[in-house]
């Protein structure tokens, strides 16, 4: 299996039978419970997120060989509930990409088209649920890399709000806008996984003390008489003709539903690109300064230390990891920061104040997860603007903290490839966005469609 | 022309944590390399700081006792640079908005009371160690973490003494305070300097040259004298001073410049995305100011007043908190406290350097010291049978009263017992008293000297002085 689609980096095949084993053994003793809702489910990990024991590689050839010492809070809840955690998912190299080309091991593809990207950074975790080859997955989510894979390749993508869930065990990007997330097939699956995975962490001092309501029963209310805001900077110029319809589908079907839905703004949407791109760079080159081969992963020897870290850095770091480490460097230099980061830093409270004021009159948001669908392997590589784009609708809700949902909205027609719907929410109404988004999967049926996976080879 | 210097420290100290600063691994000092380590402390990928709380109490009780401001805000930052020794190649220190803001430390130097302005004390982690063996290099993490405190002072130092005096104080109150055991021998008080030269008269101050890799405060005062005659002589060339930093060679005893200002770091401060801002409530600042005790300086001043006890014996005394401690509690009730910090700092350090003891070790206790001196200011023993009653009272822990009538120590001042000795003494050493009689002083106290050891010293000397002279000039 995954011949065609890549999406797994490495499988624990001894492994996931020991614990299905067991899982078998407790379901036939004990029964089903309801403390451990995830007894013999198979859910796969983002390469990002440490497992004790498995390889976490973070598709970087820097640590292609090395192995978790320990466990992310993330995988000891999912084990806690019971879950088989059985392989790793690729994913564009430390998570910075928008299509899982960035993997040092090659990209994975679109369930729906082999030809196609599945989106990124999390491509792995989208298309693995996809290609039902796991029931659910786990992916984080930086500027859009759970939501924006999961509309291209046509499943459910949470990211939860930051602070709800635990970041210990996450290999971090960029530490302020890094959240970890699910793929699931439906909504109900995602209530679940949150439930599983939410929670105050004393190891994580940026995760919120707040308890954790029971997401499943939010599925069971109507959203009618909720008031869901449209807001137009979203709906961007070069959005694909076939997205924007679809999206005007799904409001309506919204309408149809009970909700009320409202034009609304969010001014300065236009500057969150650039802002999203200063301070996830910025994090992101003291995050991964500690990847220079002196404690573990991999290392090319030089005569001292300064040519080893260039040596090592040079060669077992992508180019678009480059990229960034280069950009964030830069934007923190004396005589720059205040130019770059402290500006991105206004304009992200700025972006957050959007948000906050829009959130006093409605309950959530709409919009297109992704302004185009899938595109060709290679198509934007060598653009990597571009590629930033691919997340306008995305990033903003990260710079904000806020939470959001993609759920699948239709489908084009030649070729066959899905459309993704965000909502959007202020934080910690995770119950919200899954009682609307269930609402939607109730009444239509773009969930249930399937792509032909052919394991011949692509 | 004449010139002078200004000073500047910056004083890392390790704190008296038991946990490390980031994680749950053992603050503690040696160790098998990388025995004391988690993913933590080695910057493995995941992992998250979690500030130590205890470590946040010290350094606001430092700021306290240091009289410094205590902002309400707080924040961690990363200081970005490439070295073996970081495991995350940045340290998390707190760069903007420091713990604690602008104090002062009072202190004597050269007789006259000096006050250096404290710019801050700022917590950050330490680093691991880095070892360079014949072909290879290794770095050992198991101080990596360690909460650090660094305490920077105002450039208001004026002469190396002063410095010396000023390390020297801080490390006391540093220890007074329980905020670390300051033991230079295992690194746990390292502090960088800089040093700047001007003409006597100039108010600018002139170019700061930084020096760095002093181990010890010995190694401080060195470089301190070496670089101050350094930038004097390039002065009176008619030389120039550049802004640099400098590595002090404690083998060479000699500083060599490591980077000019145009080659120094930049560190690429960012806020510690990990960590929140630190705003505690007033309550937590309460209950630490319950930990502020009497700096060293007012101790010594108080010794000085209530104790009447002579400048030397109180900076003695003051510099060792827990002998002070000591001291305070066997001088509490004393008549003669003097006598009190004689025993302690005399007999007491002798024998405890000889035994190997700390206070904390002692048999002897407080009380037992305040009993001894009040035997023998009543007359009941002999100050030489006292030195008799401590050794044995150190050894054992019983009571000096214990000691004295179990072995029979009371000094004898009956007349008849003494009389009775005297007569045999003067019956025996006809020359002597002779001699004496001559006029000759030292006879007596020959004479002296064999009563004491009939009486097996017991004998009270002065009587003894008394009714031998009386018998032997009017007998
Ligand atoms: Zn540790």
């Amino acid at each position: 299996m995954d011949k065609s689609i890549h999406a797994f980096l490495s499988i624990n095949k001894q492994g996931v039978l020991d614990q299905a084993e067991k899982a078998d053994r407790e379901i036939a003793e004990k029964g089903l419970s309801a403390d451990r809702p995830l007894l013999g489910i198979p859910i796969a990990i983002k390469d990002v997120l440490a497992e004790k024991g498995a390889p976490l590689t973070c598709g970087s050839r820097l640590l292609r060989d090395f192995v978790s010492p320990y466990d992310a809070t993330v995988v000891t809840q999912l084990k806690n509930a019971g879950a088989l955690t059985f392989g790793r998912l690729n994913m564009d190299e430390f998570a910075m990409g928008s299509s899982t080309e960035n993997s040092s091991v090659g990209p994975t593809c679109n369930p729906w088209d082999y030809s196609r990207i599945p989106g990124g950074s999390s491509g792995g975790s989208a298309a693995s649920v996809v290609a039902d080859e796991c029931i659910a997955s786990l992916g984080s989510d930086t500027g859009g890399s759970i939501r924006q894979p999961a509309s291209l390749c046509g499943c459910v993508g949470l990211k939860p709000t930051y602070g709800r869930v635990s970041r210990y065990g996450l290999v971090a990007f960029a530490s302020s806008l890094d959240q970890v997330g699910c793929n699931t097939k439906t909504v109900s699956d995602a209530a679940t996984m949150l439930g599983v995975i939410s929670g105050y962490d004393k190891r994580d001092s940026t995760s919120v003390p707040r308890s954790v309501p029971e997401y499943s029963a939010a599925l069971q209310s109507s959203i009618k008489g909720m008031k869901i805001g449209l807001p137009k900077e979203y709906f961007v110029e070069g959005m694909q003709p076939e997205v924007a319809s679809s999206i005007r589908q799904a409001v309506e079907k919204l309408e149809e539903l009970g909700a009320e839905i409202v034009e609304v703004s969010l001014p300065h949407t236009e500057y969150a690109v650039a802002c999203y791109y200063i301070i996830a760079t910025a994090e992101a080159s003291t995050n991964l300064a500690r990847f220079d081969g002196i404690r573990y992963g991999y290392r090319v020897d030089g005569k001292n230390p300064f040519e080893l870290y260039c040596a090592t850095r040079g060669s077992g770091f992508g180019e678009e990891v480059k990229r960034r480490i280069i950009l964030g460097t830069y934007v923190l230099s004396s005589g720059y920061y205040d130019a770059y980061y402290l500006k991105a830093q206004k304009v992200r409270s700025l972006i957050a104040g959007d948000f906050t004021k829009v959130f006093e009159t409605v309950d959530a948001l709409v919009t297109p997860t992704s302004p185009t669908t899938a595109w060709k392997l290679g198509e934007k590589m060598d653009d990597p603007l571009q590629m930033y784009l691919s997340d306008v609708c995305t990033l903003s809700s990260n710079l904000a903290g806020n939470c959001g949902i993609s759920i699948p909205c239709g489908f084009t027609d030649n070729p066959t490839l899905p459309i993704g719907l965000q909502l959007l929410g202020p934080p910690f109404s995770e119950e919200t966005l899954l009682k609307i988004a269930g609402d939607f999967e109730q009444a239509t049926d773009w969930h249930c469609r399937k792509p032909v996976i052919n394991n011949a080879g692509a | 022309m004449e010139y002078e210097i200004v000073i500047g420290l910056e004083t890392h100290v390790q704190l008296k944590t038991r946990s490390k600063m980031w994680c749950g691994c053992v603050n503690q000092f040696g160790g098998e390399p990388n025995t004391h380590v988690c993913p933590v402390c080695l910057g493995f990928p995941g992992v998250l700081p979690v500030a130590n709380e205890e470590a946040l109490r010290l350094t606001v009780l430092t700021g306290m006792l240091l009289n410094c401001g205590l902002p309400k805000r707080a924040k961690f930052d990363r200081k970005n640079y490439f070295y073996p020794d970081a495991s995350k190649n940045y340290q998390i220190t707190q760069y903007d908005l420091p713990s604690t803001l602008k104090g002062c430390v009072e202190f004597e130097s050269e007789n006259k009371t000096c006050r250096v302005g404290i710019t801050r004390a700022h917590l950050e982690e330490d680093v691991g160690k880095s070892s360079h063996f014949d072909r290879v290099s290794g770095v050992d993490f198991n101080r990596a973490g360690v909460p650090l405190l660094e305490i920077v002072s105002e450039p208001e130092i004026t002469s190396v003494q002063m410095a010396s005096d000023y390390l020297n104080e801080l490390k006391t109150i540093l220890i007074y305070g329980g905020i670390s055991d300051c033991d230079m021998e295992k690194g746990m008080v390292r502090c960088d300097l800089n040093l700047s030269t001007r003409p006597v008269g100039q108010k600018e101050l002139g170019k700061k040259v930084e020096i760095k890799n002093m181990n010890s405060f010995s190694g401080a005062r060195k470089a301190l004298t070496y670089e101050m005659n350094r930038q004097i002589k390039v002065l009176r060339n008619g030389g120039a001073l550049i802004q640099e930093t400098r590595r002090w060679d404690d083998a060479e005893g000699m500083t060599h410049s490591m980077r000019s200002k145009e080659m120094a770091h930049d560190y690429r401060y960012l806020p510690e995305p990990d960590l929140m801002p630190f705003e505690p409530e007033t309550a937590w600042y309460d209950s630490i100011r319950e930990s502020v005790v009497e700096l060293p300086l007012a101790r010594k001043r108080r010794y000085m007043k209530d104790y009447g006890l002579p400048p030397k014996d109180t900076e003695t005394l003051v510099s060792n908190p827990s002998l002070a401690g000591y001291f305070e509690k066997a001088a509490e009730h004393s008549k003669k406290p003097k006598a009190v910090a004689n025993l302690i700092l005399n007999n007491l350090r002798a024998c405890m350097s000889e035994s190997n003891h700390s206070v904390d070790d002692l048999k002897i206790q407080p009380t037992h010291i305040h009993e001894l001196v009040q035997l023998v200011d009543s007359g009941k023993i002999n100050s030489r049978i006292a030195q008799e009653v401590f050794n044995a009272v150190y050894e054992s822990g019983k009571s000096p009263q214990g000691i004295v009538e179990e072995k029979g120590l009371a000094q004898v001042s009956d007349s008849s017992t003494i009389d009775a000795f005297c007569d045999e003494v003067i019956k025996a050493n006809p020359k002597s008293v002779e001699d004496f009689q001559a006029g000759k002083q030292n006879a007596l106290n020959f004479l002296k000297g064999q009563v004491m050891r009939l009486s097996k010293g017991k004998a009270n000397p002065a009587l003894v002085g008394q009714v031998l002279e009386k018998r032997i000039l009017n007998p």
